[in-house]
């Protein structure tokens, strides 16, 4: 690992400038727990880091009736412990109790883990469902983006020299919304995702019917992919087994991954279905209030 | 006259810890103290390897080859040598020609020739992560920085990776100079196949001709790695007086001293290894890698210390692991299930120098059961992987896993239940092992098979539709070895106890309980402590499971010997003619006075009391296992939980019977990481992809049930206490009860190690 500037920013502008100065030689730095390490391994290397975690906006938790404003730079385990989040956006609650163990919750971030731009990162395929706007800061001042179109390629995201990501805004929730984020991983711990899938969906009052869905899936692509048909499919059709699984269907074609040693073609694309449809009916039992499902996301305890 | 005597109780995560109460007709064996070593370890003071700091200390870096198989063409350190705080560079040069002799390390052995060019590759990279040159420098960044100056121009070779690449015609050599032993006779041509052995007994045509059902199979298992927590570690100060000084964390410091002794061709009494605490070894911290590097940087650098510490990656790439293997079994059994017949042939990765552990599978594949007609072919092939080292019950696991598998299909195909089966095959005193070594003392594989079968968890129905039991046993070896001790009677009535057995598994405790047994005092009164090679005479390694049974061995005569002394000692003192000692009191004559006073009194009177013990048992007591786990597997994903695990263990005589419940789920849990994920992945280039624990799947505590555990005590005749070694054979039958658990509940049977969640889906869809 080699020597670096480091740098405490304390406003945004402050952040802008110093990158800008840095060009691609500078680095923001949230909770560090993929930058640091990639440093270490040399697998990258900068010249300066710019620290965001003394930056008020980027470390607020601000939820109002036009959703949850959500600093960039907040670790997990805030994000996890918070009722309200909890109730309102389920599939955020499932995804930072899942990054890492608790020490890394005490720093890991959901801006880091935006940025990073992993195909397999597990907090992005939630924000996707929950309809997440990306707040952007730069030497050109603001600008918003979708969060499905944030990440552009394995590593490598939508912001230009001297931006910084400044927030995430979710939406509102509104009445009968449910979500959930599940992945696999061969063990219960430690793994990085073979396949992850969110799923959000709206249903009408009486629970039968699905009015939207959102699903969205992480490592079989070469960024978290949003499968927007497969909401669309399910939109106005009743809760069944039959319509989840159409849409599961339809989630395991749009997935487009590669065989590496996590993962082979066949179990990822086989596995892209199975998460879609466990994940639809955990976030379907958020909805509706009910539990007919385990923590996996299984009817029976089996498929 | 064998007696069987079974202490059974199953530990959970959620009763109180067991009662410690000494066994019948013991006051301290049985009982659970607190290990001497405890504080220190939990509150972080105990030195490890990694934490040896010395006045001038110089940090090493090890440059290692990218490619799998290459002919080293050059090096070039100049650069590295020009680096500011650079102090030293060594390559394979600069070893001294290795003898070409085979050096015995207890747990394996090894041609001197081979272990130089491990450590440091002389003419060709054999592996990916195959140590080059090293580095030694005033910080690690500047050790790192300076082994990236080093130019080696390499000539790529194409890899060999597999049994079959190594044994196709026209296969790449690895060693131009191996040449095959086919059955004690050397072979003329060059060759992978470094040796083909066979045991053989009765008569197989006709064992096979007389069975109602014979089923053959062919298995597969990858290389896996011990997995200690501890990475390796060497410092050594070359002082200029030609005296070198290593600290080293490894499981024996005189298998350090033999080894650096003979690379170096450095006199075993100019070297003193200093051992460190050591955080696992698992027979892989027997060989070395690092400690003769740091010798040969500390003579260059002008006698400075120097330190080297492998990465995790460096660890996975160059270190352990074993072997993986390709295995055949052919087994015949008539209607009632009992085997007439067995052929085994091991096909055994040794990674890039012979040596692989296929010798002790020959023994263990099917050693818990009596055979008649049996035949087992052992083939031992080097490959570019690193070269295989010791794993606990080496070689073992991989054929239990092929034998306990055709076993069940046996069982299947005849309706026999699958702990009967084994009841009616199982070995018994008298009984020979697949190589014609004798059972002549009791052994305990029925008593556990047994235990098994009346166990509650057997007992307990399965619940659910993918749901599957699997039974399996083991057998290991275990061993004696040398070792020595000294123990000193303190004038406050303490003794100290120095031995040489570096302490794993809470070794010091089982051996001062053993002494303290002896002489009739307090645990708490005896102060174990591991001495380096100039305190005490010769000690084998701690491996294997030699330790508790040797060691322990060394300290009951002690106590004995020290008893007797005191006892002569009090006897002139207070000029009786007999001395006795009962209850913590000696008395002679009108005479009663307390241990302690007794060793005030002797010290007031006369010179200090001091014995000694040395030992090299020939006979020891084999080690048998039956296990039994429950698996549910998810449907669609091939994921397998492993609900309820319960393993039954010949354990002889539990000394401290926390500590061999603790080696008993250790082996299990290691066996299940063999069985469901861990493997060494290799891309067509022969380079490792999975170096990291993220990606080499050990289980996490949250991927493992707690490990039921059943003590069998059938106690071994030939030990004072009929201690048994307890390390080992406990990971050899894990992956065969869960490979037979994930057979039943899937309702196919898969021929391949790991069981992971893909090649499981491929097999439910079959
Ligand atoms: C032991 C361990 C376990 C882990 N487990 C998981 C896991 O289970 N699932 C998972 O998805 N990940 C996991 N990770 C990866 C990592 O923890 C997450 O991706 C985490 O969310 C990253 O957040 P961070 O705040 O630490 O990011 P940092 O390391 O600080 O930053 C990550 C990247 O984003 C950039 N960045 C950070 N903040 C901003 C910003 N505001 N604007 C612009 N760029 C920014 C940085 O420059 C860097 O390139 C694990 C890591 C470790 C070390």
């Amino acid at each position: 690992m080699q020597a670096f500037d480091f740098v405490s920013a304390r406003s945004v502008d402050e952040v802008v400038a110093a990158l800008a100065a840095g060009g691609e030689r500078a680095r923001p730095l949230s909770g560090g727990t993929d930058l640091l390490t990639q440093l270490k391994e040399g697998r990258r290397a900068y010249e300066t880091v710019v620290d965001l975690k003394r930056i008020p906006e980027l470390m607020e938790i601000r939820i109002g009736t036009d959703g949850l404003w959500l600093g960039a730079s907040v670790p997990c385990h805030l994000i996890n412990k918070n009722a309200d989040i909890q109730k309102m956006y389920p599939a955020l609650h499932d995804s930072t109790g899942l990054i890492g163990g608790t020490q890394i919750q005490g720093r890991a971030s959901l801006g880091g883990n935006l940025c990073n731009a992993s195909p397999a990162a597990d907090g992005i395929p939630n924000l996707i469902v929950h309809s997440v706007t990306a707040h952007i800061a730069g030497p050109n001042g603001s600008r918003t983006l979708a969060v499905e179109d944030f990440c552009v390629a394995p590593g490598r995201n939508a912001l230009q020299s001297g931006e910084v990501l400044v927030a995430l805004q979710f939406p509102a929730p509104g009445k009968n919304f449910g979500a959930a984020y599940l992945r696999f991983i061969p063990r219960n711990e430690m793994d990085i995702a073979v396949v992850g899938a969110g799923a959000s969906v709206v249903l009408s009052d009486d629970g039968q019917t699905i009015q939207s869905a959102r699903i969205s899936l992480g490592a079989v692509a070469p960024t978290p992919l949003f499968v927007k048909a497969a909401g669309e499919a399910l939109a106005g059709q009743p809760v069944s087994e039959e319509t989840l699984e159409k849409a599961a269907q339809i989630a395991q074609e749009a997935a487009k991954p590669i065989s590496d040693m996590r993962g082979t073609i066949a179990q990822r694309k086989h596995l892209s279905g199975v998460l879609t449809k466990r994940a639809l009916r955990i976030a379907i039992d958020r909805a509706r209030g009910t539990s007919t499902v385990d923590s996996l996301g299984r009817l029976n305890g089996n498929g | 006259m064998a007696v069987t005597e079974k202490a059974m109780h199953a530990t959970n995560g959620h009763t109180s810890p067991p009662a410690s109460k000494p066994a019948d007709g013991y006051t301290i064996i049985g009982s659970r103290p607190v290990r001497p070593d405890g504080v220190d370890k939990v509150t972080g003071r105990a030195i490890y390897g990694a934490d040896v700091r010395l006045q001038g200390l110089l940090y090493g870096k090890v440059l290692r080859s990218p490619h799998a198989h290459a002919r080293i063409l050059s090096i070039d350190t100049s650069k590295a040598e020009a680096l500011p705080g650079v102090k030293a560079v060594v390559t394979g040069a600069d070893l001294p020609t290795a003898a070409d002799k085979v050096e015995d390390l207890g747990e394996s052995a090894i041609n001197l020739k081979y272990l130089s060019a491990n450590i440091l590759a002389h003419d060709k990279a054999l592996y990916h992560g195959h140590a080059i040159a090293a580095v030694a420098a005033v910080d690690s960044h500047t050790a790192e920085e300076a082994i990236g100056f080093i130019e080696v121009k390499y000539e790529v070779l194409p890899p060999v990776m597999t049994v079959d690449d190594a044994m196709a015609d026209n296969a790449p050599i690895l060693l131009d100079g191996l040449r095959t032993d086919e059955m004690g006779e050397m072979g003329s041509k060059p060759t992978n196949l470094a040796k083909h052995f066979r045991h053989q007994q009765g008569d197989l045509a006709a064992g096979f001709a007389a069975a109602e059902v014979v089923v053959e199979r062919t298995f597969r298992t990858e290389t896996v790695h011990q997995g200690y927590i501890e990475p390796h570690t060497g410092t050594a100060q070359y002082n200029t007086d030609g005296q070198v000084t290593i600290w080293a964390s490894t499981q024996g410091t005189f298998a350090v001293r033999n080894q650096t002794s003979e690379i170096l061709r450095i006199p075993v009494s100019q070297i003193k290894v200093i051992p460190t605490e050591i955080g696992g070894g698992f027979g892989g911290k027997i060989n070395v890698y690092l400690e003769p590097v740091a010798v040969l940087l500390s003579k260059k650098a002008g006698g400075k210390p120097v330190k080297l510490v492998m990465s995790r990656t460096e660890v996975l790439q160059a270190t352990g692991p074993t072997s993986g293997s390709n295995i055949r079994i052919k087994i015949g059994a008539d209607a009632n299930g009992k085997i007439t017949a067995a052929h085994a042939e091991l096909y055994y990765e040794a990674g890039a120098f012979p040596g692989s552990p296929v010798g002790a599978a020959a023994n263990v594949v099917l050693a818990p059961y009596a055979i008649d007609n049996l035949q087992v072919d052992g083939y031992d092939i080097v490959v570019n992987r690193p070269r295989s080292a010791a794993y606990r019950a080496p070689g073992g696991t991989n054929a239990a896993y092929a034998t306990e598998s055709v076993l069940n299909e046996i069982a299947e195909k005849l309706g026999i239940d699958q702990a009967h089966i084994r009841l009616i095959n199982g070995a018994k005193q008298g009984d020979r092992r697949p190589d014609g070594v004798q059972h002549t003392e009791p052994i305990g594989l029925l008593e556990t098979v047994q235990a098994i079968a009346e166990s509650d968890h057997y007992n307990t129905p399965l619940t659910g539709k993918y749901q599957g039991r699997g039974i399996a046993c083991g057998y290991w070896n275990n061993w004696g070895g040398k070792s020595s001790a000294t123990a000193v009677l303190n004038a406050d009535g303490t003794v100290s106890l120095n031995e040489a057995s570096t302490d794993i598994g809470g070794s010091r405790a089982s051996i001062a309980m053993q002494f303290a047994e002896a002489v009739g005092i307090g645990y708490e009164q005896v102060k174990p402590r591991v001495g380096d090679t100039d305190s005490v005479a010769y000690n084998d390694v701690t491996g294997g499971s030699r330790t508790t049974f040797s060691t322990g061995m060394a300290a009951h005569n002690m106590g004995v010997e020290m008893l007797s002394q005191m006892k002569e000692r009090l006897a002139d003192v207070w000029e009786v003619d007999a001395v006795e000692y009962a209850d913590g009191e000696f008395s002679g004559g009108d005479n009663h006075i307390s241990f302690q006073e007794a060793a005030a009194l002797i010290y007031k009177t006369g010179e200090p009391l001091m014995v000694s013990s040395t030992v090299f048992p020939r006979s020891f007591g084999p080690g048998f296992s039956t296990q039994l786990a429950d698996v549910e597997v998810d449907p669609e994903t091939g994921k397998v939980t492993i609900l309820r695990y319960t393993i039954a263990q010949d354990v002889g005589r539990a000394i401290h019977p926390s500590y061999v419940e603790g080696q008993m789920q250790g082996g299990v849990v290691q066996g299940i990481g063999w069985a469901l994920n861990e493997e060494y992945i290799y891309n067509e280039k022969g380079q490792l992809l999975n170096g990291s624990l993220l990606d080499y799947r050990m289980p996490t505590a949250l991927d493992l049930p707690m490990i039921e555990t059943i003590l069998v005590e059938v106690p071994y005749p030939g030990h004072p206490y009929g201690v048994r070694g307890v390390g080992e054979v406990n990971i050899v039958p894990p992956a065969g009860a869960i490979a037979n658990a994930v057979a039943n509940a899937i309702g196919s049977r898969m021929f391949e190690l790991p069981m992971s969640p893909a090649r499981v889906l491929e097999a439910m869809k079959e």
